[in-house]
């Protein structure tokens, strides 16, 4: 029973991780390699805010997720545009910066246990004859709330549509007038609030560490590969097959082999069944 | 009023046709046209152990040639096979794990450690990377890059293969001299060794592979098969860094997988010149010092590496040693139009 | 000489999602035939193609070569049996110089075997052997076309050249996509009798063409294809007094007027 309650937490956890990156590949091709980075530094601008400027927690999270975007925009427009479409630059770019920050955080003397982010709601409750943290509880439900609030962005608003279009296919997107720059930053920007969020979330469970930034990196990675790189509802079944996986070797082995659990997984699809669950196959093969 | 208008125009200089492309040498100063390039970057290197001013900068060397031998596997796969590898410390660490292991295991001296660490090390690597083979290049960098941290993690998890302390006692070299002068001569060999091997028969199915790998399928030839022999070439360079490595330290953890052995070849790759081979190794020549020097300020030099990197990205420079040969083969005029 | 065609292929069919592109189209193809398959754009001549080589994966369907199912095999191991193909976006290796373009395909397993093109079953060395090939194609070996890079070459000569890569495989069958396409009516003029010559050296051609008074010349058959499915199946003449397939490229009304202009 507790594995199905933590199993289920694992995966919308999974999947709130994967999102960002997702939505960045999804519309604009981009493999956004900081992702890891941007997951943790919101958790620490937001403790910035929160302890040294001594803001309300909430004024500090929507002002944390404010400077994500900002940041990840600037990013796509000083870097990543100039590198746009060579797709081997596009990564070792995103993973370069991505270093710089998480890299740059360590030697800054944020290391250690020093560094948490107060969850949300204290205390648990017990389900069936098992205690969870209400902080976990509410994880799932923003984690449900954001898929949902996702969808309804990107089939009921302009925007949305226009960024759905773009995934679709961008040449088509380009001849009805949508700006693909503009879209892969309105995507970027997304991409990396949405890690943001991730962050602000699921840091409060542990401790803010650099470490956790490749972590995440490497599950959002291993959620989209095996879900097919551009397909949602890959992603969403593959957050829950590799979650669950997680929680069983957790249980069974020990909690050091989650990142491997990560990699096997990716590996497994690459032999198997290398366009993922869901995915589209000309992701994979060129055409001629 | 009229505007001069003119574009630059870049011809090959004379002496380098005769030289190069049609190998019509008839005087001396074509020949040292030819040589002296080489000539210099071989007796600088083998020359730089004997003008170090000590012990400590003799050992830079050591790491400077660890770092050109894993700069020349990654330019040789990403610009010569068009596979980034963005995991340099998998092949260090299979390499070093491996030597490491023979040697306080099973005795063995490092005359058998390295080689044998070097094929079976690169037969290793290749297996693991096997599975991305047949895939896009985006998968195959997405695989190099999470191997050495997911290896890294599973040794400290199950605290196999000295876990987080390592594995002490490795011996060493035995002679400082045999120690550099192994190295350098390793880095020379492969220099020259790749060089020649991009234009043999296989080296242009590789460089096929990378411009247009639907020819060469349809053509009849597996293009996995040829990045796999692809892979195990630049592991083999990758693994035999590693196991010298760790002659050199007497000592194999789980640093050996990390990031600077993924990031610096890159960068250095990037600065020296990419897909001349021997920018990477001038690469090296001039990043290894500067982060030696940067050890004290810890993880910033990993900052520095990733930010110089990007700024090369960015702008698009072409490295020292494209310029460097553009300027020797080449000169430009302006031609009024 | 056994009567079975060279190459049989029966209902392919291939859907991208909802989109049928070829829809369970069959050829029969005898050895030493040249073959043109003509349809408007979209009809699927080229997806056609892309199944049989083993380029896409086709929905449903067989194809048989010599009797053996290659239904499905990868496109080295197609190509490694004889059939090559050229691209109707020509790639050649364009940093190189046109003699080490063929070195490649002369790298390959087949090459190795059957010694390429004229290599009476043993490879010599690869670059005289890519000379001579090149001679075959019409670049003489004394002037200084082979040895110029491929970027550097009008599209007559890379059609050329896609044409000698495939002949270093010493290839059972060509199929050419669009080589008439780009080329001015010089260079199709001698084009036409080398596609002949292959032909009388006992090599089966399936051409894809737009360019119907050249195919219709060299061609011992056609097919034509309209929405992904056979209209019909002809020698030229046939398909040249054929209303259906005057309906496919004009449109039933213009027929009339196009014919009155002809």
């Amino acid at each position: 029973m507790d594995i199905l309650i933590y199993g289920i937490i694992n995966s919308i956890a999974l999947a709130l991780m994967a999102l960002g990156f997702a939505l960045v590949y999804g519309i604009s091709r981009v493999p956004n390699f900081a992702h890891g980075a941007l997951y943790v530094v919101t958790g620490f601008i937001t403790w910035s805010f929160v302890r040294a400027l001594g803001l309300n927690y909430l004024i500090s999270i929507i002002l944390a997720l404010i400077v994500i975007g900002v940041v990840s925009a600037l990013i796509y427009q000083f870097v990543l545009i100039r590198v746009r479409g060579m797709a081997i630059s596009e990564i070792i770019a995103s993973y370069a910066i991505g270093l710089a920050i998480l890299e740059g955080l360590r030697w800054g003397g944020f290391k250690g246990t020093t560094y948490t982010l107060p969850v949300f709601i204290e205390g648990s409750i017990n389900i069936g004859d098992v205690p969870v943290d209400l902080h976990r509880i509410l994880v799932v439900g923003i984690g449900v709330a954001v898929v949902i609030l996702l969808w309804l962005f990107t089939h009921y608003t302009r925007i949305g549509l226009a960024l759905r279009g773009m995934a679709q296919d961008e040449r088509a997107a380009l001849m009805l007038g949508i700006d693909s720059d503009i879209m892969a930053l309105v995507a970027m920007a997304s991409g990396g609030m949405l890690a943001g969020l991730a962050g602000i979330v699921l840091l409060p469970l542990g401790n803010i560490v650099v470490e956790k930034g490749y972590d995440v990196l490497i599950q959002a990675i291993a959620v989209c590969i095996v879900g097919g790189l551009g397909s949602w509802m890959g992603a969403v079944l593959a957050a829950f097959l590799i979650g669950f996986a997680q929680i069983l070797t957790t249980v069974y082995l020990g909690s050091h082999f989650q990142m491997v659990v990560a990699l096997l997984a990716i590996i497994l699809t690459l032999i198997l069944r290398p366009s993922g669950l869901f995915g589209k196959q000309k992701e994979l093969e060129e055409r001629v | 009023m009229t505007i001069e208008q003119g574009r630059k125009e870049r011809l090959d200089r004379g002496i380098k046709v005769r030289t190069d492309g049609l190998y019509a040498l008839m005087s001396w100063r074509e020949l040292l046209y030819l040589t002296l390039p080489r000539l210099v970057l071989i007796l600088g290197m083998l020359a730089l152990p004997l003008i170090m001013p000590s012990m400590y900068w003799q050992r830079v060397i050591s790491i400077v040639c660890i770092y050109a031998l894993l700069a020349l596997s990654f330019d040789f796969l990403a610009h010569f096979v068009g596979l980034v590898s963005l995991g340099g410390a998998l092949f260090i660490g299979v390499g070093g794990y491996l030597a490491a292991i023979m040697n306080t295991y099973f005795g063995m001296p490092p005359l058998l450690t390295i080689p044998i660490a070097t094929v079976v090390g690169a037969g290793i690597c290749t297996l693991f990377l096997l599975p991305c083979l047949p895939l896009r290049g985006v998968y195959f960098a997405i695989v190099s890059l999470m191997y050495p941290l997911a290896l890294a993690r599973i040794i400290e998890a199950l605290d196999i293969l000295g876990g987080t302390d390592g594995i002490m006692g490795i011996e060493s070299f035995g002679n400082r001299w045999v120690e550099q002068y192994f190295v350098i001569l390793m880095v020379l060999l492969f220099l020259f060794g790749a060089r020649r091997l991009v234009n043999l028969d296989i080296g242009l199915v590789f460089r096929a592979v990378k411009d247009n790998d639907q020819a060469v399928r349809a053509s009849g030839m597996s293009i996995t098969f040829y990045k796999a022999v692809a892979v195990f070439i630049a592991s083999a360079m990758g693994c035999m860094a590693g196991a010298c490595l760790v002659h050199i330290y007497m000592w194999s953890g789980i640093s050996l997988f990390a990031l600077d052995f993924s990031i610096l070849p890159i960068a250095a790759t990037v600065i020296g010149g990419a897909g001349t081979l021997v920018g990477p190794v001038l690469g090296c020549l001039i990043l290894v010092p500067i982060s030696e020097l940067l050890r004290a300020f810890g993880t910033l030099r990993i900052v520095f590496y990733s930010l110089i990197l990007v700024a090369f990205i960015v702008f698009r420079s072409e490295g020292i040693m494209v310029y460097g040969q553009r300027k020797y083969h080449q000169f430009e005029r302006w031609v009024k139009i | 000489m056994s009567n079975q065609p060279i190459l049989h292929v029966q209902e392919v069919t291939k859907a991208f999602g909802g989109v049928i592109a070829v829809n369970g189209v069959s050829l029969d193809v005898n050895e030493g035939e040249i073959v043109g398959i003509i349809g408007p754009n979209g009809s699927g001549k080229t997806t056609l193609i892309n199944c049989v080589t083993g380029f896409i994966k086709m929905t449903s369907g067989k194809v048989l070569f010599r009797g053996k199912n290659i239904t499905g095999k990868p496109v080295h191991k197609i190509a490694d049996m004889g059939i090559t193909r050229t691209f109707q976006i020509m790639r050649p290796y364009y940093s190189l110089p046109c003699y080490k373009n063929l070195v490649i395909p002369l790298f390959s397993p087949r090459a190795k075997r059957t010694g390429g093109w004229r290599g009476g079953g043993k490879l010599g060395d690869r670059n005289t052997v890519g000379i001579d090939i090149l001679e075959e194609i019409g670049f003489e070996r004394d002037s200084f076309v082979p040895y110029k890079l491929a970027s550097t070459l009008p599209t007559g000569y890379l059609k050329r050249l896609e044409l000698a890569r495939c002949l270093a495989l010493k290839p059972e069958i060509i199929i050419c996509d669009e080589i008439f396409s780009g080329l001015s009516m010089s260079e199709i003029a001698s084009m036409v009798p080398l596609i002949e010559r292959l032909q009388m050296d006992g090599i089966t051609l399936i051409m894809i063409e737009h360019r119907l008074r050249e195919l219709f010349r060299v061609s011992n058959r056609i097919l034509v294809l309209n929405f992904g499915e056979k209209v019909i199946e002809g020698t030229p003449e046939q398909i040249m007094a054929d209303e259906k397939v005057k309906e496919v490229y004009f449109g039933s009304e213009e027929v009339e007027e196009v014919m009155s202009h002809a």
